[in-house]
């Protein structure tokens, strides 16, 4: 069941088949009996509503990774020694009527332990507003401007608001986190496009021309798999020189996790051509002379894309855990980089846990992407067939 | 069954050879041979080396020579089982390893008892009461246990007891046992304290195989066979557990060739977190302090803790199946 082959007795009601893809339901029963693969598998996926909700979250978290100096409210990079393990900073809505301000937090440096302690200061409150100025950052690393989402009005006066408090060096965790994000899922989504591209062309010539190709690819498969990928990466990772820079590090970590993580891609794609090779649709193709190339790009690959999309899908919020761990501990992204891991480096000993809990917070941000990735995999998996 | 083994078994020093040079690969890949940066460390520290004993380290390790006879070396001294010796510690390496290795082995044996008898029972409740409460409940528990990273788990657990009962839940013993020689009180107070990282280790790898076991049970209920188990009058529970669950499991137990693995190794970022005395924050401190050999043999014990977890596996399941045993024989 190709997509350019539909039945040819309702093919000749083409109008039916550009039904309305935004609004969902498909009605007439026509519809579905000539609509493309695609949107068999978009009106399916729609169904799922704890699916499409992933999605939405994704789509914010994504646009958050796009412009993280949008979002953020300081300097990521800048450290105040005297704003060391400030607490989360709350934004105040009322104030005997709707208002939009947080209070001042006061400072004082402990005698014995020489810690900053901090406390609310009701008294003076730091009136805050949305597209607000604050510091400089680059749209798309371009074009200079000023405007934050969240700024204080007056920032020559008050202090900038840490709404998820701030570090050991006293960094603004939010701006951090933001920023962050964009590093940890784009090494997400780049390792896994690495890792596809490597799987789907051995995958494919594994599936597609079976034989002694097939079993080389599947026995350097099967070794790969059988070797415990941690210590690998590990080990790999340490090698990196300490002298790289942060761009070439983070190249390098994207092609260590992706090289070891191309197998189960592989699999899943040769899989899916041992099904497809036997189906009518191909051999009819075969016979009727098309080439090699377009049986695999123009029928095959269409029928194959939305198992490979769901399995990608499953294989980013793998990576993004990945990265987290190397760089947890201290064998990923190194300082000044910011990732998610590179932040919960801070909280690795149970000291500042204890004495900032707040450090844990890139943590959650860590569940909840990964959480909203594998929904969205699921949700796209059980749509991938829409024929069953 | 026998001849299955024994093809298996032909196979392992064909996969140790290819560790074994993947591992030598990983022990070269760091710039400048090892003795370099370490007598460069040493005079950074201000102390240094006596001439005499780098020649002989790397005479030993054959440093000036080409690579196959290097790895030659090592591996014809592994062999002999002559680890060497981590300059880092000043100890030989077997000594550092050895008691290690137990504790990673016990805790990983542990994690795999504790996943099996937490993930059976729920993936057999999920599927038999399907779009319940339960089955609800435990695809929530789920996606959290696959979403949250071991590290995490580790970190929130033991700030919570820090906080709420003032109690630090790291290691494997209790100080008074970290040192001592084994004795039974010493068992006794190891099974006190594994139970936690146990725990956090297990999470994840659960709500893998409930949901696996969940999906396979569910597609051996619909069979005609249950059906005529339940004509004959069969009581329901009796009928589950003896049919669709013993099929069920295989998937299950095949997958402890990659499980069993990913356990031992997994275990190091929760043995670091946990300051645990396993082989895993001696693997991370040997690569941060580049003393690289310490670090091979260890990335090859890990290789070697897999090859026997897969073997073990297919072994199980041959015993298990015997589609499988008479398809291989």
């Amino acid at each position: 069941m190709s997509t350019d082959s539909p039945p040819t007795e309702l093919a000749q009601k083409p109008e039916l088949a550009t039904g309305d893809v935004s609004g969902g339901a498909p009605e007439p029963h026509d519809a579905v009996s000539v609509a493309p693969n695609w949107k068999l598998v978009w009106w399916r996926f729609q169904k799922h509503k704890l699916a499409m909700f992933a999605g939405y979250v994704l789509i914010a978290i994504t646009i958050i990774a796009a412009f993280p100096g949008f979002f953020s409210t300081q300097n990521p990079v800048q450290s105040i020694t005297k704003g060391s393990f400030m607490p989360p900073q709350g934004i105040q809505f009322w104030d005997n009527g709707p208002a939009f301000f947080t209070y001042e937090m006061e400072g004082k440096r402990n005698a014995r332990s020489l810690r900053m302690e901090w406390v609310i200061n009701e008294e003076r409150r730091i009136p805050l507003r949305l597209f607000g100025e604050g510091y400089e950052w680059k749209f798309l690393g371009l074009f200079p401007t000023r405007l934050h989402l969240l700024a204080v009005v007056n920032p020559e006066v008050d202090a900038p608001i840490n709404l998820l408090g701030t570090d050991r060096l006293g960094r603004d965790q939010w701006s951090r986190l933001v920023h962050g994000t964009q590093v940890s899922l784009s090494i997400g989504l780049f390792a896994v496009f690495l890792a596809t591209v490597i799987g789907i062309f051995l995958g494919g010539l594994s599936g597609y021309y079976g034989g002694l190709t097939d079993m080389v690819i599947q026995r350097v498969v099967e070794l790969l798999q059988s070797i415990p990928p941690i210590p690998i990466w590990l080990a790999l990772s340490a090698a990196l020189p300490r002298t790289w820079s942060v761009v070439t590090t983070y190249i390098a970590i994207t092609s260590i996790l992706a090289l070891i993580s191309w197998t189960g891609l592989a699999r899943e794609v040769r899989g899916r051509f041992l099904v497809l090779r036997e189906e009518d649709f191909v051999v009819a193709a075969k016979l009727a002379g098309c080439g090699q190339m377009r049986i695999v790009f123009r029928h095959m690959a269409p029928t194959m894309s939305s198992h490979i999309i769901a399995a990608v899908t499953l294989a980013i919020p793998v990576m993004i855990i990945n990265e987290t761990f190397l760089s947890f501990l201290g064998l990923g992204l190194r300082p000044p980089a910011i990732s998610w891991g590179v932040m919960l480096q801070e909280a690795q000993n149970l000291q500042s846990v204890a004495l900032a809990p707040w450090l844990l917070l890139p943590g959650v941000a860590v569940i909840i992407t990964v959480l909203a990735l594998n929904i969205l995999g699921d949700g796209l998996r059980d749509a991938a067939d829409p024929y069953h | 069954m026998f001849t299955y083994i024994l093809k298996r078994l032909l196979i392992l020093p064909l996969l140790m050879f290819v560790f074994s040079v993947v591992a030598f690969i990983l022990i070269q890949a760091p710039p400048g041979d090892f003795v370099t940066s370490y007598v460069a460390e040493l005079a950074a520290s201000g102390s240094a080396m006596d001439q005499r004993q780098i020649e002989a380290l790397r005479e030993l390790y054959g440093l000036d020579q080409p690579a196959y006879i290097q790895y030659f070396k090592w591996v014809s001294r592994l062999l002999v089982g002559d680890m060497g010796f981590s300059l880092d510690f000043q100890k030989p390496i077997s000594e550092l390893i050895g008691q290690r290795l137990l504790l990673t082995v016990i805790l990983g044996l542990a994690t795999l008892l504790f996943t099996f008898a937490v993930a059976l029972p729920i993936g057999i409740i999920s599927a038999t009461r399907q779009y319940s409460f339960f089955d609800y409940f435990f695809t929530v528990l789920n996606y959290i246990g696959i979403a949250t990273p071991t590290f995490m788990t580790a970190l929130i657990l033991m700030w919570l007891a820090f906080s709420n009962f003032g109690i630090t839940i790291t290691g494997l013993f209790s100080p008074e046992f970290a040192n001592a020689p084994w004795s039974f009180a010493r068992v006794v107070d190891l099974s006190q304290h594994l139970w936690l990282p146990m725990v956090i280790l297990g999470l994840d790898g659960t709500a893998r195989l409930a949901r696996i076991l969940r999906a396979n049970l569910l597609d051996e209920l619909n069979k005609p066979y249950m059906e005529m188990a339940r004509a004959k009058g069969m009581s329901e529970w009796a009928l589950v557990i003896k049919y669709p669950v013993r099929l069920a499991i295989n998937p299950l137990v095949s997958s402890l060739g990659w499980y069993l693995p990913l356990i031992f190794s997994g275990s190091l970022i929760v043995a670091t977190v946990l300051n645990l005395p396993t082989i895993g924050p001696l693997l991370l401190r040997s690569l941060i302090s580049q003393d690289m050999f310490l670090a091979g043999t260890i990335v090859l014990t890990y290789f070697g803790l897999a090859v026997i977890g897969t073997l073990l596996s297919d072994i199980f399941l041959a015993w298990l199946d015997p589609r499988i045993r008479m398809e291989a024989a």
